[in-house]
């Protein structure tokens, strides 16, 4: 059964300890499920939780209970390096404020993630020449990202997340920051990276035409899931 | 992650922050410099005090008698020796001819040569406006085996002139100059005047003064108290003493002259036992030099571990500068464990960071310490020495400032939670 779902979770509870003898539940037992090579939009509005769900679901933090395995390993059972090697490997992050190493140049931030994950320079630097040409930024590989457009920097971003051909892209409000056209282009992208490669994205954003372009769009509120449909992308 | 893309990254961090990178250099640089500086001087002092006891004869056995009742008997030999000219010693408690002839039958394989000395007395040559200090003292012809002296003019002492009565002189260069200026001093005769009595000699050779790290001279060149040489014999009849308080063997070439010291010393016992104010010690010139290399060394580590403590504030500076630049760094070091950086990636890149700074600020330091050695060692009138072993200790001393230092902030990064780093403005 977990080779057709990428993505498992099963009543995932997280709370927070803030001061005896208060804590605060963030999530309230989430299910989910998300197939491989699904397109999905988190949608909520701000404090419902989706960016607690992203960073459990990208492994940066563990669920209080609750299970969750992704392509089909259980998360809880395993350490933090392994959980730094997962992330490495397995989950391609791209972040609303982009994120880049500054004073490295943009081909430097792709390779980053092939640094840790221990390739060669020659295989480092062929791998970022491909995904610089994938996002068309061949031409801007050498400038630091404080040269580059706010559309430009996300393109990075996106290479960089690709850098080690995760099985999950998963994208916290990438488009915040940018401007409708720049918007265009960088959803441009992640529809290509579904169709072409079929890759696995999950979308977090307040936008809902934006959810709406995606294979199903998931509405979260208080930390539970108070929607789960099929978005148009679906068609 | 290799070492290489460490240390390449940690440059071009530190190459985005010069001044400050060399602001926290500085602590380092100070530290290792005057370390290093001082190791510098002190070897140059020790290295140059072993030349000279080579150049005065590593083969010279020094024999003394030196007054029982002291309490300094565990001290060095050299300090014993220095402290014996106050005590004045009666006849039969000296050395005499028919002991030391005995001891040359006793040793014939391992004694060179036995230079005699009789010191008169403490003087001064005046003639006018011009006068000259001087020491008084009778040798006999081994005096030239045990001692090196260059002539400038005339002759040292013939062996004839030695075992004779004749007032002749061999004065120093610096004696002439006070003296006699531009004049030819050879054949000119001084009237060296010793606790208010006068004799006069006849000067017939000028050996060159040569100033010693073992005995430094801070006196003006014009009251530089310096050596008149005359025959032994005629030393002997002017202090009317009947043996010798001290004497230098010249061992032969295969003889262990440390070794041999205690040998003397236990021939003389056979003498002394009774004596119940003197015995005879024996020291080698070269076990002296080990003693005054020893207490040298010592200081020097002394003084180095003082400016040591500079090292440490230094190590700190590092320390708090590393720890601002991973509060600056928190979304870049919540990026890279996004991306998959384990912890001990995070924990390396900072540690060599450090070692970085360390390491570079220590390369400035040792060349800033060589520099102010040779500097110092210049001004104490010795050969500059650099110590190989001085720098590795330097370089690795850096090294283990930048981890030990480094340790701390990089640790703590590589704890922080990769949420909270992100969320970090």
């Amino acid at each position: 059964m977990s080779s057709d779902n990428m993505i498992e979770l099963a009543q995932v509870r997280k709370s927070y300890f803030i001061g005896h003898p208060n804590e605060f539940e963030v999530l309230h037992g989430i299910d989910l499920h998300i197939r491989r090579g699904e397109f999905i939009a988190i949608v909520g509005a701000s404090g419902s939780g989706k960016s607690t769900l992203m960073n459990i679901i990208g492994v940066l933090d563990r669920p209080t209970s609750g299970s969750y395995s992704l392509d089909g390993v259980a998360i809880e059972t395993l350490h933090d390096r392994e959980l730094s090697r997962i992330r490495n490997h397995k989950i391609g992050f791209i972040f609303q404020n982009f994120n880049l190493i500054a004073r490295s140049t943009a081909i430097h931030n792709v390779e980053l993630p092939m640094l840790y994950a221990g390739l060669s320079r020659h295989e480092r630097h062929e791998r970022a020449k491909e995904l610089m040409a994938m996002v068309e930024m061949t031409d801007r590989a050498r400038h630091q990202p404080n040269e580059l457009s706010g559309g430009q920097k996300q393109r990075v971003a996106i290479a960089r997340a690709m850098a080690n051909d995760p099985a999950i892209l998963l994208a916290d409000e990438p488009t915040g920051n940018l401007d409708t056209a720049t918007e265009r282009m960088v959803m441009d992208v992640f529809h290509r990276l579904h169709e072409e490669q079929g890759k696995t994205i999950v979308l977090i954003t307040h936008s809902p035409d934006l959810a709406k372009e995606t294979d199903r769009v998931v509405t979260l509120r208080d930390g539970q899931i108070i929607e789960d449909r099929k978005g148009v992308g679906h068609a | 992650m290799n070492l290489w893309e460490n240390v390449h990254l940690a440059i071009s961090s530190l190459m985005a922050n010069k001044m400050r990178a060399l602001l926290t250099m500085l602590g380092i640089i100070i530290g290792i410099g005057s370390v290093i500086g001082i190791l510098t001087v002190g070897d140059s002092l020790s290295g140059s005090i072993s030349d000279d006891i080579q150049s005065l004869g590593a083969r010279n056995v020094a024999v003394t008698i030196q007054a029982r009742e002291s309490d300094i008997s565990r001290a060095p030999a050299f300090v014993q020796a220095l402290r014996n000219g106050g005590n004045a010693a009666a006849d039969k408690d000296l050395i005499t001819t028919d002991m030391l002839a005995n001891l040359k039958a006793a040793f014939p394989g391992s004694i060179e040569a036995v230079s005699l000395t009789e010191t008169v007395g403490i003087g001064e040559v005046r003639d006018g406006q011009r006068y000259a200090n001087l020491t008084l003292t009778g040798v006999n012809a081994d005096f030239t085996v045990a001692n090196e002296l260059t002539i400038l003019g005339g002759h040292f002492l013939t062996a004839e002139e030695t075992e004779s009565f004749k007032k002749v002189a061999v004065v120093s260069d610096k004696l002439v100059d006070n003296l006699f200026g531009k004049q030819n001093p050879l054949g000119q005769t001084i009237d060296v005047v010793i606790e208010g009595i006068a004799d006069r000699y006849t000067i017939v050779g000028i050996y060159e003064y040569e100033e010693s790290s073992l005995n430094p001279s801070m006196e003006a060149d014009a009251d530089i108290n310096t050596s008149v040489y005359i025959p032994l014999n005629t030393a002997l009849h002017r202090t009317g003493s009947a043996g010798y308080q001290s004497l230098t063997l010249v061992t032969t070439s295969n003889t262990d002259a440390v070794a041999f010291a205690p040998t003397v010393e236990a021939f003389f016992k056979f003498y002394y036992d009774k004596n119940p104010d003197y015995v005879v010690r024996a020291f080698s010139l070269e076990s002296m030099a080990d003693t005054i290399n020893d207490v040298l060394g010592t200081i020097t580590i002394a003084i180095s571990l003082i400016a040591a403590i500079s090292l440490l504030v230094g190590g700190i500076g590092v320390m708090n500068i590393m720890l601002v630049s991973i509060t600056e760094r928190t979304r870049e070091i919540g990026t890279r464990k996004a991306l998959g950086a384990p912890n001990s990636s995070i924990r390396i890149q900072f540690i060599v960071e450090s070692m970085i700074i360390c390491l570079i600020g220590g390369a400035i330091g040792i060349v800033l310490g060589l520099v102010l050695g040779s500097v110092g060692a210049y001004f104490l009138e010795s050969p500059a020495r650099a110590s190989i072993g001085n720098i590795s200790l330097a370089v690795g001393f850096s090294m283990a400032i930048g981890i030990f230092f480094g340790y701390y902030p990089a640790n703590k990064a590589a704890k922080l939670d990769p949420i909270e780093a992100l969320r970090y403005e």
